[in-house]
């Protein structure tokens, strides 16, 4: 199949659908700059024009509601945030507005709006330029939450969010925008709410969540070769959270490792251990574990940036640590 | 300027102040020149904001305060803490991210700090620090000092609606607050045109009944004298007052390089402002006026720039934080 990186992948969804669909807009800081957002956007401008691909001024609050606004009209906007640190500006549309609006008024009024937010962290950034909010987004009733992992996801799933009638907070990844993989040419959706396996294995079940999903992926094979076979879920969607897909799979390997590169405490892999305890505990051989950010502001010196963000070594030590702590239970494997 | 100077009643002793704003102007210039030097040798790797072109605004206000007045600084932050007084050697050290930095290595180029020197902190969020700037001069009002407070911002501030709230209550509560924007006529990628439908900030303060002027922010004793009127005014307890000063960075939005390539400008216009250098002309009229002479100023430069290599020296030889020490710093003890 054709290969193209994932920021091309993005970048190509949005030409089609905007192309496409007359009701579909792109509105946010640096949706005409070519190096702003990563090279997202290239092109939009000169094929759409200003008026579908509207740069603007340093306004996150009003930029919002006005993109939920011309929502309620029959449009759907999609609204880009070139850093998630900058949708706090955001929060009130997002949160009391944007999320309510379906529920407060009886279902009367839906919001089929995308809110895009890209993570951007490392390269001694520090706090305000680092943050990853998918936890934040996921606690907010009302809101869907996608976080795709790969080229092929991060186009099936960006069409979907565009087309669900409920308010999707988009997530993508800087750290992935280089990644390559297969991506068909036309159209074509990935279901919200319906998580992947990207390894099949009987030890282990470790869930991920966007760029950790490829962390997740090079632990994997070390870990193979430890003989101790992983099976590894991509959630893609945090909220509707593919519960099932999960539980299934802790059924079968009796352990779960869930990797998330946001904060530890209320977090997206606190929410999914919760689950699971609650749900399928008899099922359980060895207690979950996270791999997770400390609950601590993105550091900028490189020394502390390596102790912060988890990488496949955290990984692959954090499943070694229950094979060995638990070794009792794992009957003959070393 | 013309024949002789009158900037008489605002100093005492006005051949020191000149003296001395001249070497803080250059200092920030030597400082800058030096960092984008190490930012493209890659010693440096957080990002920088130069604030190469626009010296005479963080001199010309900072020399017309007192060393309890407060500072508020922004991402472009470095020409605000040198002239307000901070050590330039734990600036280098910061931005080497060592444990020797003014912030530890926690916050790099963005986020500087000098607290005895009355200046909390900068903050790379987009009109981040204007209520935080209205905060200490609500402090000041409620324990009735004379002291003031100053937020300096971009243009881009104005953006946010932040920016309006905080002129908005600080007129209302009559707070010792200078509201001192630097326009330079660029939000990142954007031109000023673009982003605000009335690009003469200054006038906005009419609708908050607040003096609002707007002056040539290359113009160091311009600014020192029209600060030092908004000071006064705010000591006295009549409230805050806006500031424009229009002026040009000489650099990209971020990093060393002059960005001509990214065709967000032309050559003439950064000449045009090039030839408008807030230093040279200092220099010039120190020199018609006899205050210093052509060996003075070179004698000058020299020792800035020693002094400028002592703090590379510095912060090459500190040491990195301790990477078990990333979670020092997020709660302090009581
Ligand atoms: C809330 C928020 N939105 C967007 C950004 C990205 N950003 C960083 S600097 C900047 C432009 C600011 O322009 P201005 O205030 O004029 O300051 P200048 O860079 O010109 O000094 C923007 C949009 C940010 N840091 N914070
Ligand atoms: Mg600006």
């Amino acid at each position: 199949m054709r290969k193209l990186s994932y920021v091309q992948a993005i970048n190509e969804t949005l030409h089609q659908i905007i192309e496409k669909d007359k009701n579909v807009f792109l509105v946010g800081q640096g949706v005409i700059s070519p190096w702003y957002v990563g090279a997202t956007t290239v092109g939009l401008i000169d094929k759409f024009g200003d008026k579908r691909i509207i740069d603007t001024p340093v306004s996150e609050n009003a930029i919002t509601g006005v993109a939920a606004g011309a929502s309620f009209t029959g449009m759907r906007p999609i609204v880009m945030h070139p850093r998630m640190d900058f949708m706090y500006y955001a929060m009130d549309q997002i949160a009391n507005q944007i999320a309510n609006w379906y529920y407060m008024f009886g279902g009367m009024k839906n919001v089929p709006i995308t809110i895009w937010g890209i993570i951007n962290r490392g390269g001694e950034q520090a706090a305000q330029h680092s943050q990853a909010l998918q936890s934040m987004f996921m606690h907010i009733p009302g809101l869907k939450v996608v976080m795709p992992s790969n080229p092929f996801d991060v186009k099936g799933l960006l069409v979907s969010a565009i087309y669900d009638d409920n308010p999707v907070v988009f997530i993508d990844d800087r750290w992935l925008y280089k990644i390559v993989g297969d991506v068909p040419k036309e159209i074509y959706t990935v279901p919200i709410g319906k998580g992947a396996i990207r390894k099949k294995g009987k030890d282990i079940t470790i869930v991920a969540t966007g760029w950790m999903v490829q962390k997740v992926i090079e632990a994997g094979s070390i870990l193979q070769k430890d003989g101790i076979d992983v099976e590894i879920i991509d959630v893609r969607t945090l909220k509707p959270l593919d519960k099932t897909l999960i539980f299934k799979s802790v059924k079968k390997t009796s352990r779960l490792v869930v990797a998330d590169a946001g904060w530890r405490t209320c977090g997206v892999a606190g929410e999914i251990s919760a689950l699971v305890t609650e749900n399928i505990f008899e099922s359980l051989k060895a207690p979950i574990k996270r791999v997770v950010l400390p609950d601590t502001p993105a550091p900028m010196s490189s020394v502390l940036e390596r102790a912060y963000y988890p990488d496949t070594n955290d990984i692959v030590a954090t499943v070694r640590s229950l094979f060995k702590q638990h070794r009792r239970t794992l009957g003959g494997k070393k | 300027m013309n024949k002789k100077l009158d900037i008489s009643p605002v100093h005492t002793d006005l051949e020191t102040l000149l003296k001395k704003m001249y070497i803080t102007m250059l200092r920030i210039r030597k400082f800058e020149e030096k960092t984008g030097e190490l930012v493209s040798a890659k010693e440096i790797i957080c990002p920088c904001h130069l604030y190469i072109g626009q010296e005479a605004i963080a001199t010309g206000v900072c020399s017309a305060l007192r060393k309890e007045d407060y500072v508020f600084s922004t991402h472009r932050s470095h020409g605000h803490y040198i002239a307000k007084g901070g050590s330039i050697k734990t600036l280098m050290a910061e931005l080497y991210g060592k444990i020797t930095g003014c912030s530890k290595g926690r916050g790099g180029s963005m986020h500087i700090t000098s607290p005895d020197i009355g200046f909390p902190g900068s903050s790379a969020i987009v009109a981040g620090t204007i209520p935080l700037a209205v905060g200490a001069a609500l402090s000041f009002h409620i324990r009735k000092k004379d002291t003031v407070s100053v937020a300096f911002f971009g243009d881009g501030a104005t953006n946010e609606g932040a920016f309006y709230e905080s002129l908005n209550f600080a007129a209302l509560k009559k707070l010792p607050v200078i509201f001192v924007c630097e326009n330079n006529f660029y939000s990142t990628h954007m031109t000023i045109s673009d982003c605000l439908s009335d690009t003469r900030i200054y006038k906005k303060a009419e609708a908050f009944k607040m003096p609002g002027v707007c002056i040539d922010g290359n113009d160091v004793l311009k600014v020192f004298k029209q600060a030092k009127e908004a000071i006064e005014y705010a000591r006295e307890g009549k409230g805050p007052s806006l500031l424009e000063c229009s002026t040009y960075r000489w650099r990209g939005h971020v990093g060393p390089n002059i960005d001509l390539d990214k065709g967000l400008r032309t050559k003439e216009e950064l000449e045009s402002w090039m030839a408008k250098c807030p230093i040279k002309r200092l220099e010039a009229l120190l020199l018609k006026q006899g205050i210093l002479s052509k060996s003075e100023t070179h004698q000058i430069e020299k020792e800035i720039e020693r002094e400028i290599e002592e703090t590379v020296v510095f912060a090459k030889k500190s040491s990195f934080p301790k990477a078990n020490e990333l979670q020092k710093y997020v709660f302090t003890e009581n």
